[in-house]
């Protein structure tokens, strides 16, 4: 659905569910995620239904995932370092004890 | 000019407390119409904690806190039968709650103030004194600076959402719901009232001010005092986490949905609704005061709401000497109440007549004999 309008090389990658995606270091992870052409970042906790990024400036909190263990963390305003461990985020997470 | 609609009773105000008016006299067979204003009014109903509180409500008015035993004790089935005809699940949960004391005089003080409340109320409701084991053993996330709690197990909570909505889904097949109709003037006219709405006028045959903060400007036309001023409250939500709290605390919760929510304050502000970065800090330090463990949790959103206030912070349940058919309804725990609002008080609107029983909650109260 989405595409790079500047092509040069990817220079890094990361996971996101298991899946190396390629990128560029210090990216919008959320848009590099959507270019991989991965719609589900995460699942609600009520419903368990899929969701995605919806306003991609901070507000919606549709695009939750866990960045490097880190629950909840909104991938419209995590920057792409390479070698992150990015999951999405199924339903609620579990308080850090 | 158009002529009047006519309506037989016109509920003005469509927060919690003029919902649930509405929906119980509806329920009667009363022929009704509920006004209320926009989105950006004031509106403690979409703002406050959801808790149905019981422990150390009426202290100093006996009588409150029977009112307030007896309609949290009905929360059970009132959430039953209001879920079952609206289809909306109302998050009704009643684990008990506590309530943190952070030094040995405030615990002594808070055990005093229950055990002299629990000497003059009529219907009973327990609780317990509890030093920081007693509350590790129900609550083990509890911070060793928490010296003590009262907990009830009468305390509960809701989703005041849900709440409000089903309360108006279910109105709404049997009344007359119009949001976007604030009522600028109310009057006598020939038997019954006159209602000035941008949108037309209505006469009705009864009135009943449920207009939260409204009601002050509209009382005395109708021969009535409001004498409530606004007390700010400010809350904070975190991200939705799984299930950890297992019990309610006076000023923390965690929703059905999985959100924390936590706010305390009172603040005198007058009609400002604006949160204040000091208020928040100082309420997410007394949170994490209490339970560690929230130092992990990510706020999402804070907000504040306006809380309805009498000067004794008791109801205020009234109908007009000069124009009687005109009634006031205004209180401060609109949610913990709403099975009396939706019950017995809305049996007796639907009558014409408060019962006597409930002159404690009458506006005499606030008028000072010429001496
Ligand atoms: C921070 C905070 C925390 C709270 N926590 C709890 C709690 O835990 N438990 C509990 O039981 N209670 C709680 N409350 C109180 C509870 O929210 C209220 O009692 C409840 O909202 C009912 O109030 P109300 O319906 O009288 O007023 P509101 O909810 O304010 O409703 C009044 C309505 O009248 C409308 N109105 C006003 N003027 C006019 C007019 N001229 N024409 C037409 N419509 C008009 C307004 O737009 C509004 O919709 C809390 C309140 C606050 C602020
Ligand atoms: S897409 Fe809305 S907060 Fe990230």
């Amino acid at each position: 659905m989405f595409q790079r309008l500047d092509l040069r090389e990817f220079d890094t990658s990361f996971t996101f569910a298991g899946r190396a995606i390629p990128a560029r270091e210090g990216e919008n992870l959320a848009a590099a995620i959507l270019r991989a052409d991965i719609k589900a970042f995460r699942s609600t906790p009520r419903s368990g239904a899929p969701r995605g990024p919806y306003c991609m400036m901070g507000v919606c909190f549709e695009c939750l995932v866990t960045v490097d263990g880190e629950p909840n963390r909104q991938a419209c305003l995590e920057t792409v370092h390479g070698g992150m461990v990015v999951e999405p985020q199924a339903g609620a997470a579990e308080i850090n004890r | 000019m158009r002529s009047p609609h006519k309506t037989g009773i016109a509920v003005i105000g469509g927060g919690i407390v003029g919902a649930s008016v509405a929906y119980g006299l509806a329920a009667r067979g009363e022929k009704v119409t509920l006004f209320d204003e926009g989105d950006i009014a004031f509106r403690a109903a979409r703002g406050n904690l959801g808790n149905v509180w019981v422990q150390g409500k009426g202290a100093g008015g006996p009588a409150y806190a029977d009112l307030t035993r007896r309609a949290a004790k009905d929360w059970d089935d009132f959430a039953h039968d209001l879920g079952a005809e609206s289809g909306i699940d109302l998050h009704f949960r009643r684990p008990g709650a506590f309530f943190f004391c952070f030094t040995e005089a405030e615990l002594e003080r808070r055990s005093k103030t229950l055990t002299d409340l629990d000497a003059q109320a009529t219907v009973p409701s327990r609780f317990e004194v509890m030093d920081n084991a007693g509350i590790r053993r129900l609550l083990p996330e509890v911070s060793s600076a928490v010296v003590g709690a009262t907990f009830c197990s009468d305390d509960g909570t809701t989703n005041p959402f849900h709440l409000l909505r089903a309360l108006l889904s279910v109105f709404e097949r049997r009344g007359d719901y119009r949001p976007g109709h604030p009522v600028a003037r109310l009057a006598p006219d020939g038997s019954g009232f006159r209602v000035e709405t941008p949108q037309g006028d209505w006469l009705a045959d009864r009135v009943i001010l449920t207009a939260g903060l409204g009601n002050k400007e509209l009382a005395p036309g109708l021969g009535l005092s409001a004498p409530i001023r606004p007390v700010r409250g400010q809350i904070l939500v975190t991200e939705k986490l799984k299930p950890f709290l297992r019990y309610g605390i006076s000023f923390i919760r965690q929703t059905v949905e999985g959100g924390v929510i936590f706010g305390e304050s009172s603040e005198e502000a007058g009609l400002d609704d604006r949160t204040t970065p000091d208020v928040i800090q100082t309420t997410a330090q007394r949170a994490v005061a209490a339970l560690p463990l929230l130092a992990n949790a990510q706020v999402v959103r804070s907000w504040a709401a306006l809380r309805v206030m009498s000067p004794d912070g008791m109801p205020v349940y009234a109908e007009s000497a000069a124009h009687p058919g005109a009634f006031l309804v205004t209180v401060h725990s609109g949610v913990t109440l709403a099975p009396f609002h939706a019950g017995p008080l809305a049996t007796a609107l639907s009558a014409g007549r408060l019962d006597p029983a409930w002159q404690p909650f009458s506006s005499d109260r606030f008028s000072v004999p010429a001496s």
